[in-house]
């Protein structure tokens, strides 16, 4: 680096200085750097501004124009992405369970150059034993479920009838399940059958057992992106895709926020919100500037885990009862704190506003300090 | 409720996960985590004139500071890759909470 930006390490962002450095002639590079040094602290956030307010302002007045649909995902049908105001919310109050989840699959060298990636994506998706069965018959003599399986089927998913048979057991805890020949036999374990509706009713439930894939991802989609193909999945397990050999574990990714806390961690997770929020802001053709939404990101993820913007999440980490008080549930908030004893300090915004004081804010937050001189008697 | 309700402290330890196959700190969404050493936190601490409670916090059992070795009130230093303005560094610390 130029010897007259060096003084200015530290001053300025390294990008801004790279960003002189490659586009000034050399001559002029100290009066520049000097300008744009002046430039970037006038730019810079006072002490004592409320950042919070502005970026409230700054998302909430863009939100009024999103749309409120969600949309179809282009390729096949019931692939829905929840987008616009309610995937922000859903965001912002750190909901545990999304409404669509989806994962992001990259692929290892081989696989993502399109060989083969339809089995690749089948043997990730979650198939019920229903889809391996020719035949459920259901046997009244007996009171009992023959179950014909699909021999070609379960061959190109690398099943046995042993496996069918162990997941089915595992899956089906009211029935004896007994392998006769090919087939498979499900029995009520309960004496008592007094009609038929019990057998049906286990029918149903044998076809939706799990028995082959990751747990959770229902539909799986590959498509190519930027000259390789990844898969898009409805549904998400992000620690369990990631266990698999074949998978990219550098890039996959899902939208759920609190799968990506438990598996990366707060500060992957940090990202995450910042992406995702960037995603629907983008898709709506609405420009929130990046600051305001770190702010956001950062105060939901500073005690180390994700919380919402809600009273359960960031609002409830609020020291002073009056703040709490103020923004839900007020006489809730009000009672607890009388039958604990609690103080209030009243160090923060909200609470200095309800018993009309000056507020810690801008030119309220510096108290004045005076130095008495004695008089010279 | 407050961060600050007296609550009776009680030990746990946390049997780690060992069957992971994939490195987590590799992971692009993951920042690169450091253990800051005694000096250079008294260092920070005054250069912001804070207390390391003031700090955000981190979990000791997080996956991304799992390699690290750390125990509570150590502060991690967070190296952020921002697409916007490069680098930035970013701080928390270690709690067990």
């Amino acid at each position: 680096m130029h010897k007259e930006l060096e003084e200015y390490k530290g001053k300025l962002p390294d990008k801004l200085l790279e960003e002189i450095e490659e586009k000034c002639p050399a001559g002029k590079l100290k009066k520049v750097v000097a300008k744009v040094y002046e430039e970037y602290e006038q730019a810079r956030v006072d002490p004592g501004e409320a950042v919070g307010l502005v970026a409230a302002e700054s998302i909430g007045e863009p939100g009024t124009q999103m749309t409120l649909n969600t949309f179809h995902f282009a390729g096949v049908a019931e692939m829905n992405v929840t987008m616009g105001l309610p995937r922000i919310i859903e965001i912002l109050d750190g909901r545990k369970e999304i409404s669509t989840p989806m994962m992001e699959i990259y692929l290892k060298k081989p696989y993502n150059q399109g060989d083969g990636i339809k089995d690749v994506a089948e043997a990730i998706r979650q198939t019920p034993a229903g889809e391996f069965v020719e035949e459920f018959s259901i046997n009244v003599v007996d009171m009992q479920i023959d179950v014909r399986l699909n021999k070609e089927r379960m061959k190109t998913a690398g099943l046995t009838t042993a496996i069918v048979t162990k997941q089915l057991e595992k899956g089906l805890r009211d029935a004896n399940v007994k392998v006769k020949d090919d087939d498979i036999i499900l029995k009520l374990k309960s004496k008592d059958v007094k009609g038929l509706n019990e057998l049906y009713a286990l029918r149903e439930k044998a076809k939706g057992v799990y028995v082959k894939g990751i747990k959770g991802i229902t539909q799986v989609l590959p498509v190519k992106r930027k000259g390789e193909f990844i898969i898009i999945t409805a549904g998400s397990n992000l620690e369990k895709v990631l266990e698999l050999d074949f998978v990219d574990t550098e890039r996959t990714t899902t939208n759920d926020i609190n799968e990506i806390l438990n598996v990366l961690g707060v500060e992957a997770a940090r990202t995450s919100i910042l992406n995702e929020i960037d995603k629907v802001t983008e898709a709506q053709g609405l420009n929130i500037d990046h600051r305001h939404i770190m702010l956001v990101a950062d105060t939901m993820c500073a005690s180390g885990c994700v919380k919402g913007i809600t009273r359960y999440g960031v609002v409830s980490e609020k020291s002073s009862v009056l703040a709490r008080a103020s923004f839900e549930t007020p006489i809730k908030h009000i009672v607890d704190a009388a039958l604990v004893g609690e103080v209030d300090y009243l160090n923060s915004v909200v609470e200095n506003v309800m018993l009309n004081q000056y507020v810690p804010i801008g030119t309220g937050l510096p108290g004045l300090v005076t130095r008495q001189i004695k008089k010279k008697e | 409720m407050t961060a600050e309700s007296p609550v009776r402290p009680v030990t746990l330890t946390m049997a780690k996960k060992t069957t992971t196959v994939y490195d987590v700190t590799k992971h692009h969404l993951v920042p690169e985590h450091k253990k800051l050493s005694e000096k250079d936190t008294e260092e920070l601490l005054k250069d912001y004139s804070i207390t390391a409670k003031e700090l955000p916090k981190i979990l000791s059992s997080d996956p991304a500071i799992q390699h690290l070795d750390v125990k509570e009130g150590d502060i991690i230093k967070i190296t952020r890759e921002n697409p916007h303005s490069g680098n930035s560094l970013f701080y928390r610390r270690v709690t067990n909470g």
